[in-house]
């Protein structure tokens, strides 16, 4: 992975953000993932495969989700199920809104959505991992890319 | 209104957010929601119950690939008018779904203004 790879992750979180709720999210400086994972209370991971190989996810806050619901269909309640499949469509979005720079050969899965940590979860440990943090509001959430 | 007569519409996508979303975003159309589904094998269920005039359809989902459920779904009805909403928004995957005979295309994220024009050039398009 290069900076124009991260760039084209940046440029699709803010420009989800921008659309969707009309306000743009800041991104931080992103730095390289150290071996533990970073989880906030959702995450949800994309698995790619084809010309490039990996994964990507996003990992948020229930109330930063919530906060999200609101804005985009005005859900004053919004249920478990309904913040996991919110999240599991930004992890979708800005991981095929990126196929506009890597072409149709990056094929992305459908989300896998866990709550809590990700110890679980194993990357490759040849490929190193990037940490782009995402501010938007008062949240702070999280996208992390580990791509060959 | 770009309606004149009422429509049946079906919405397929893997989110209910966005099933949701679409929903809230064509309130107002002269367009009733007929059936709606989250993979792509119940979509073709519900599409041969409903026989609706336009379906949304996403590609990215499970059990069937949006792209193959179009491709059914019109050797089914070659009529029926379908609009691929997607995150896939390169160009090679629009393309292939013109190709396969989608009437329209639309990347997610999308507005409510984005999604108005898009049905209303698909109805347009006699």
């Amino acid at each position: 992975m290069n900076e124009a790879d991260l760039h084209f992750f940046i440029d699709s979180i803010v420009n989800y953000f921008k659309e969707v709720t009309k306000e743009k999210a800041i991104t931080g400086i992103p730095y390289i993932k150290a071996d533990k994972h970073i989880a906030l209370e959702h995450t949800a991971i994309i698995g790619i495969s084809g010309k490039r190989k990996g994964s990507i996810y996003f990992t948020a806050n229930t109330e930063m989700l919530k906060k999200l619901a609101y804005i985009i269909l005005g859900l004053q309640e919004v249920s478990t199920f309904e913040i996991k499949d919110l999240i599991g469509e930004i992890a979708n979005t800005i991981s095929g809104n990126v196929r506009q720079a890597y072409g149709s050969d990056f094929m992305i899965s459908v989300p896998v959505v866990i709550d809590g940590d990700l110890r679980d979860i194993k990357f490759p440990n040849n490929i190193r991992s990037f940490v782009i943090p995402v501010n938007w509001k008062k949240f702070q959430s999280f996208l992390v890319v580990c791509l060959e | 209104m770009c309606m004149q007569e009422k429509k049946k519409i079906m919405i397929v996508d893997d989110s209910v957010i966005m099933i949701r979303l679409i929903k809230k975003y064509i309130e107002g159309f002269n367009i009733e929601v007929v059936g709606t589904a989250e993979d792509g094998k119940m979509a073709l269920e519900v599409f041969k119950k409903t026989d609706p005039d336009i379906v949304t359809l996403d590609i990215t989902m499970p059990k069937i690939d949006g792209l193959l459920v179009l491709e059914k779904m019109l050797e089914i009805k070659d009529s029926t008018k379908i609009i691929v909403i997607t995150a896939l928004t390169d160009k090679t995957t629009g393309l292939k779904a013109i190709k396969l005979g989608a009437k329209g295309f639309l990347g997610k994220p999308f507005t409510e203004e984005e999604i108005k024009w898009s049905i209303c050039q698909l109805i347009n398009k006699n």
